[in-house]
């Protein structure tokens, strides 16, 4: 299999997990947010059913000497606790919270007839390239 | 608690955590959405076609669970100008966090990153917080 199908297998797969999870499903995740309110915790169950699966698999696949499908791992290597982590987790929980859409939800409903993951996702992106833009040079 | 769907949830959590897995196995990439999006954007050589190739099938999944009537209906009636801000704050604070959900929550967590805990924690609070203030204090319906 070549690597770039595989790469669409897995947002395949990651997707249908998202849909059928209803992460993908925007008053969902506003529901799990919602402490105060009629709290939905299902949400949470789907934090614990991917992380079950990455905690077992994914420190030995770290050992392998290199992907089946590529030549080498690329895998973050940041390690400091500073402030553009916390100050940018904030920022992007105020606006899932808003929102009631994180990134991956947001792509997979551009499949929805409806605008506003459109106007989401193009904004998602502008974000980015704004905070490139203003952050990137200094550091 | 009447909405709470625990099986297709903690089901749909490990398909996603199986797609993390694959991804790291075969790509040798980790399955942080909002990096794979900020870096189609980057513009690095030779970089971008798993980028294209993951979101294509994510897209393809939404298109999928339509086509098989699954998909629940759209929201109706949030205004565009919110979801013009939460985009704008979502993009904005991945990009300088290096991280969402699923990048720092699914795969962070599984690497045991200490980083990616403390990123998880803030957004999850800041997010309950952000709830609360637009739909209880502003009562906007979303």
């Amino acid at each position: 299999m070549s690597a770039r199908l595989s790469a669409f297998g897995a947002g395949l797969l990651f997707g249908i997990g998202l849909w059928l999870s209803e992460m993908a499903n925007p008053r969902k995740v506003l529901d799990f947010l919602d402490v105060t309110g009629d709290w939905d915790p299902s949400l949470a169950l789907v934090m614990a059913g991917a992380v079950a699966v990455t905690l077992v698999a994914f420190r030995p696949v770290m050992k392998w000497p290199r992907p089946l499908l590529a030549s080498s791992f690329a895998l973050p290597t940041l390690k400091e606790i500073d402030a553009p982590l916390v100050a940018g987790a904030a920022v992007f929980g105020l606006g899932w919270g808003i929102g009631g859409y994180c990134p991956g939800p947001a792509l997979t409903a551009l499949a929805n007839p409806s605008v506003e993951p459109f106007v989401f996702v193009a904004a998602m992106v502008a974000g980015g390239l704004i905070e490139s833009a203003t952050h990137r040079q200094g550091r | 608690m009447e909405n709470f769907t625990p099986v297709p949830a903690l089901l749909g959590g490990v398909l996603i955590g199986l797609a993390s897995v694959w991804l790291l196995a075969a790509n040798g990439r980790i399955a942080g959405i909002s990096n794979i999006l900020h870096g189609l954007f980057a513009r690095v050589p030779g970089d971008l076609a798993w980028r294209g190739w993951f979101i294509g099938g994510l897209v393809a999944a939404g298109f999928l669970w339509h086509a098989l009537g699954l998909a629940p209906a759209p929201r109706e009636g949030f205004g565009l100008g919110w979801a013009l801000a939460a985009g704008l704050l979502v993009g904005y604070g991945t990009r300088m966090s290096n991280g969402c959900t699923s990048g720092h929550g699914v795969c962070g967590l599984g690497r045991l990153s200490l980083r990616s805990l403390v990123a998880v924690v803030t957004f999850m609070l800041t997010g309950a917080l952000a709830v609360y203030v637009v739909r209880h204090l502003f009562g906007v319906a979303s």
